[in-house]
């Protein structure tokens, strides 16, 4: 059982050593000739106006919550749907019990206006 | 006693290694060609687009003199960018702003462990929970994007994140919805089995692209979305925010970001083909394919996979050239109020189909 995860391990392994070799590779070939201006953040050749870690927007922050309100409903649905041929008509009632309770919240999150991005 | 002990142990080691060797060539037997499939991407894409907006693209690059068609190109910026200097800016973390384009590749690569090529070939393609692998794995490409554009300390690069991330999210809902509706049809996590389970003797009529069409086209879009290609790429918007995440990053830093991001559009192009267009088999009906020499061409094997997987890709550059961007409300709108609404109400027109037994795909 377990033993099948370990090409998965060493392919993980691998594309990390991947990405490492080739930043080494550009590192020792590219030149390093850092100068102030160069090393400064990129904006459009002014100086920048203050810190980039500044306040955004709390939009974003909806998105995300949201997303692990979905994300964690389908998670329960995996196991569901690999399963339907054995459980049935039964099973089949049972999650559209729980999907028509995801859609009431789905419908009140967009009449609430959480899905308006404007 | 101790010596039949260290014999014992000496071979379970000897084989252990062995085991080891075998798994790491097998995925540099994998990675070679995949890396020469991502570096031809972008010369196809410059190419088709060229052909496309009236223009020849690249056509100077060749070998030993010869043009060949500018096929030297991706070569040729390889090198370039290899000789470049990497940036660090003085504000960025640097640790994390190296950390970023590494998680980027490694995560696109290691989602093709678990890929079957055709019927027998695959580096970890046993593996009873393929799918959930692929979605956990893909899942996590969205760090390389918020690190690098956290770590840079640049307004652009943080925007450029900050929208990246919540479009990736919202699609993957999408994009999970769609794979549910795929495991509900084939019973299975496996992809090899998701692709057996699409077998028939109908040909290209079997494949699940039929039944579960809206579920496609969902997956398909949603992909675009989430390798943040055109008409969704909003986090580069090169005339609004620069490049997005990556326009501090120089040299290698932004190839590897480069290679991740076309690595990830093989890996989508090849997952559509595997899961919703019948894998390695023939698109022809059984009655079809004769014997011999011709029928192995027509018949199913790895190239039927290769020329599906293409034929998605060619529609992420068809896309590119063709769509204007997207504003970020239309982008979270499609996402949120049109592809999750059609998502769930299919999702259960499949579980109704595959109880009910519909033909020919679920009989």
């Amino acid at each position: 059982m377990l033993e099948n995860y370990l090409p998965v391990l060493v392919f993980i392994v691998i594309g990390g050593a991947v990405g490492c070799v080739m930043l080494a590779m550009g590192w020792m070939l590219g030149p390093t000739r850092p100068d102030e201006q160069k090393l400064s953040p990129y904006e459009c050749g002014f100086e920048s106006f203050e810190d980039a870690r500044m306040k955004f927007d709390v939009r974003y922050y909806l998105v995300a919550i949201l997303f692990i309100i979905f994300d964690l409903e389908i998670a329960f649905l995996f196991p569901w749907a690999i399963v339907l041929e054995q459980v049935g008509w039964f099973g089949f009632a049972a999650m559209s019990v729980f999907l028509g309770i995801l859609v009431i919240g789905f419908i009140y999150e967009w009449k609430k206006g959480a899905l308006e991005w404007e | 006693m101790s010596e039949l002990f260290d014999t014992v142990w000496g071979w379970g080691e000897f084989v252990w290694s062995f085991q080891i060797v075998q798994i790491v060539l097998g995925i540099v037997a994998l990675m070679v060609p995949l890396m020469l499939c991502v570096a031809y991407l972008t010369f196809a894409e410059r190419k088709i687009i060229g052909y496309m907006q009236v223009r020849i693209g690249p056509n100077r690059v060749g070998f030993f003199g010869y043009k060949l068609w500018g096929l030297g190109q991706p070569i040729a910026d390889a090198v370039k960018l290899m000789f470049k200097e990497i940036i660090i800016p003085t504000k960025a973390n640097k640790f994390l702003f190296l950390m970023a384009p590494v998680i980027s590749l490694a995560t696109a690569l290691a989602a093709w462990a678990v890929i079957p090529l055709n019927d027998f070939l695959g580096i970890a393609d046993e593996v009873n929970a393929g799918l959930l692998f692929v979605l956990a794995i893909t899942s996590l490409g969205v760090y390389g994007v918020i690190i690098a554009g956290w770590s840079s300390n640049s307004k652009y690069a943080f925007l450029g994140a900050m929208r990246s991330s919540a479009q990736i999210v919202a699609y993957e809902i999408a994009m999970g919805f769609a794979l549910v509706g795929v495991l509900i049809a084939a019973g299975s996590l496996n992809l090899r089995e998701i692709v057996e389970a699409q077998q028939g003797n109908l040909g290209f009529l079997d494949w699940f692209w039929l039944p579960l069409l809206p579920l496609f086209v969902v997956y398909f879009i949603s992909g675009v979305a989430e390798t943040n290609r055109a008409p969704f790429d909003v986090a580069e918007g090169e005339s609004e925010i620069v490049a997005g995440f990556h326009v501090d990053y120089s040299g290698m830093a932004f190839a590897v970001f480069f290679l991740a991001e076309y690595a990830n559009m093989i890996l989508i192009a090849a997952l559509t083909a595997i899961m919703f267009a019948g894998g390695w088999y023939t698109p022809f009906p059984a009655a079809m394919v004769p014997d011999g020499i011709f029928g192995l061409l027509i018949g199913s094997g790895i190239h039927w996979f290769v020329i599906k997987t293409a034929f998605f890709l060619i529609f992420f550059l068809w896309f590119r050239a063709t769509f204007p961007r997207y504003r970020y409300d239309q982008i979270m709108r499609l996402g949120w109020k049109v592809f999750i609404p059609i998502t769930i109400v299919w999702l259960l027109v499949v579980a109704v189909m595959v109880l009910a037994n519909v033909g020919p795909w679920f009989d």
